[in-house]
């Protein structure tokens, strides 16, 4: 019997333990996108280090997980790479809370294809021919006489969610483009296929591929940040009401100088 | 007395735990995709063709990702079933010892690697390759899933195969061979029609992994949500349309009960294959 209330009172210790409690002041619990996560890791490694009083905990899950915990109220930053949606809202209002974004850095979407693609500038009209599959010839666009391989971010993601509004604009894609989980997916799998089309966050872009301008525009830090690149969107981080004490210490510290180096670091475009 | 007395309580509960996870397993996905069923109507649900979830209007039709499923795990068997029922043939039957004390931990180190390996692999060797091989667009298609599908789940009814096999009694061959049968009568006529049972399910468990993987049809199933016109083209398996977009789908959506009802479809489809295999082998069972 004896052993029998220990193991209860263990359980009852684990269970305890593993409760998250957004309440406790020094302990700020980020989960959500996993956009932002690199930028929100970074951040929190060297916010920790000068602020040994807090620590922080982040989980990934995607921006609906984030914003979904921060509803029912186990988490106090939620990270996402779209802005949170009506339906979000609602039910937001419905729990009586008060969602606030902040937007914490800036990301431009290239669209890249392999080197060995002649093309180096696409016209978003274009692009949306492609992604519809009215175009699925190279040489449609003056290139060489090869299948395109339409490549796209998963349907679920923020990156497709910018695609989607800012490209396709209401259109679908094409039912034979592959979807792929991640940018370096992407990357890669542009870099070895002669005719893959695709787009990424353009901090994943590397030697190997060929990101290709935008109605004369090159995707870039500066043509982000200036507003000329169009397929440009913003990162945030949602709080339940204004942010507080240390969950509004660790905001203002991304947002800070120091913070948006760390923007920069992570692939991203700062905010200034 | 008493310690006994709590022992069995101990394992009684350990026991009813997984009676209770499943109940609850089953209970929580149902409730979340019942929504879809109603709303959608389940015929359009699962032979519906186009899979725009996030589109506006939505279309949430399955039939592709089903499709999809199937081919993968039709594919994978195809390539396990006969290397793994083989080399259980040759280590149980034909190898010497010292060779089978080689050759075993090498399988079962093959069954042990993480299927995010095995993805990885998938990505950077075998992709390029088919690609190059059979001059496709891309090789993120149902062939280099089920290429890999079926190396991880060759080990897995290589090694019941193997235990079935053994478990056949000596008598049974030793009688074979009195009666004039050479080693290969033996083990085709004999001995894997003794085992039958224990290699169906083997196959099925197989086949259960197979369908469940999700890491490697996320990897390199190439995600377009298609039903394909050749085993070349890219694939969107159930597990994969769930882990890609449960995380950035709204909770409490269309979306979101959507995927349960995938997940429901899932379940049901690996229950029915249980079923029949439980059902094959009580046949066989009852006619051995």
């Amino acid at each position: 019997m004896k052993k029998l209330i220990i193991i209860a009172a263990a359980i009852g210790l684990i269970s305890s333990g593993c409760k998250p409690s957004p309440k406790n002041n020094n302990r700020i619990t980020i989960a959500g996108s996993t956009t932002v996560l690199p930028i929100a890791q970074l951040a929190a490694e060297v916010f920790m280090d000068s602020h040994r009083d807090i620590t922080i905990s982040i989980r990934g899950g995607g921006s609906g997980v984030g914003i979904a915990q921060l509803l029912s109220g186990n988490i106090d930053i939620a990270d996402a790479s779209r802005e949170i949606k009506p339906e979000e809202l609602q039910i937001a209002r419905q729990k009586g809370k008060n969602i606030i974004g902040t937007t914490i850095a800036l990301d431009g979407i290239a669209v890249v294809v392999n080197k060995q693609n002649p093309l180096s500038e696409i016209d978003v009209n274009t692009l949306k021919n492609i992604y519809t599959g009215k175009i699925n010839n190279w040489k449609m666009v003056g290139g060489l006489d090869r299948p395109v391989v339409v490549i796209s971010r998963d349907i679920a993601s923020g990156t497709f969610e910018v695609f989607k509004s800012k490209v396709l604009q209401g259109e679908k894609t094409t039912q034979t483009s592959l979807m792929l989980v991640s940018n370096k997916e992407i990357a890669g799998t542009v870099a070895q296929t002669p005719g893959a089309i695709g787009y990424i966050g353009i901090g994943f872009l590397t030697d190997e591929i060929k990101a290709l301008k935008i109605d004369s525009i090159m995707p870039s830090t500066e043509t982000v940040k200036n507003g000329t690149y169009k397929l440009a969107r913003s990162l945030y981080m949602y709080t339940n009401s204004e942010p507080k004490q240390a969950t509004k210490t660790f905001i203002d510290f991304v947002l800070s100088a120091q913070g948006q180096k760390i923007v920069q670091e992570a692939g991203y475009v700062p905010l200034y | 007395m008493t310690k006994e007395r709590l022992f069995n309580y101990l394992v009684l509960f350990a026991a009813l735990c997984s009676v209770i996870f499943l109940l609850g397993i089953i209970i929580s996905i149902f409730v979340q995709g019942y929504p879809i069923f109603k709303e959608v109507g389940v015929l359009k649900f699962l032979f519906g063709k186009a899979w725009y979830p996030t589109q506006d209007p939505p279309e949430f039709g399955i039939l592709s990702l089903i499709i999809g499923s199937l081919i993968v795990t039709i594919g994978a068997l195809i390539i396990a079933i006969p290397l793994g029922i083989g080399s259980a043939i040759y280590l149980s039957e034909i190898a010497k010892s010292n060779t089978r004390e080689i050759l075993k931990p090498f399988i079962e180190l093959l069954a042990g690697i993480p299927s995010v390996i095995y993805g990885l692999f998938g990505i950077v060797f075998i992709a390029p390759l088919t690609m190059r091989l059979f001059h496709l667009s891309t090789g993120l298609n149902a062939f280099t899933a089920a290429i890999i599908l079926g190396v991880m789940v060759m080990p897995i009814i290589s090694s019941l195969t193997e235990d079935a096999i053994s478990s056949v009694p000596k008598d049974l061959r030793e009688a074979s061979y009195a009666l004039g049968a050479n080693k290969w009568e033996t083990i085709s006529k004999v001995v894997l029609p003794a085992a039958k049972s224990g290699v169906i399910a083997s196959i099925i468990l197989g086949l259960g992994r197979a369908i469940g993987e999700t890491m490697v049809v996320l990897m390199v199933a190439g995600g377009a949500a298609i039903i394909p016109k050749s085993i070349f083209q890219p694939v969107r398996p159930m597990t994969s349309a769930i882990a890609a977009e449960m995380g950035e789908s709204i909770t409490g959506s269309q979306h979101f009960h959507a995927l349960f009802g995938i997940a429901i479809a899932l379940f049901i489809l690996t229950l029915l294959f249980n079923l029949i295999t439980e059902s094959v082998r009580r046949k066989i069972k009852r006619y051995s």
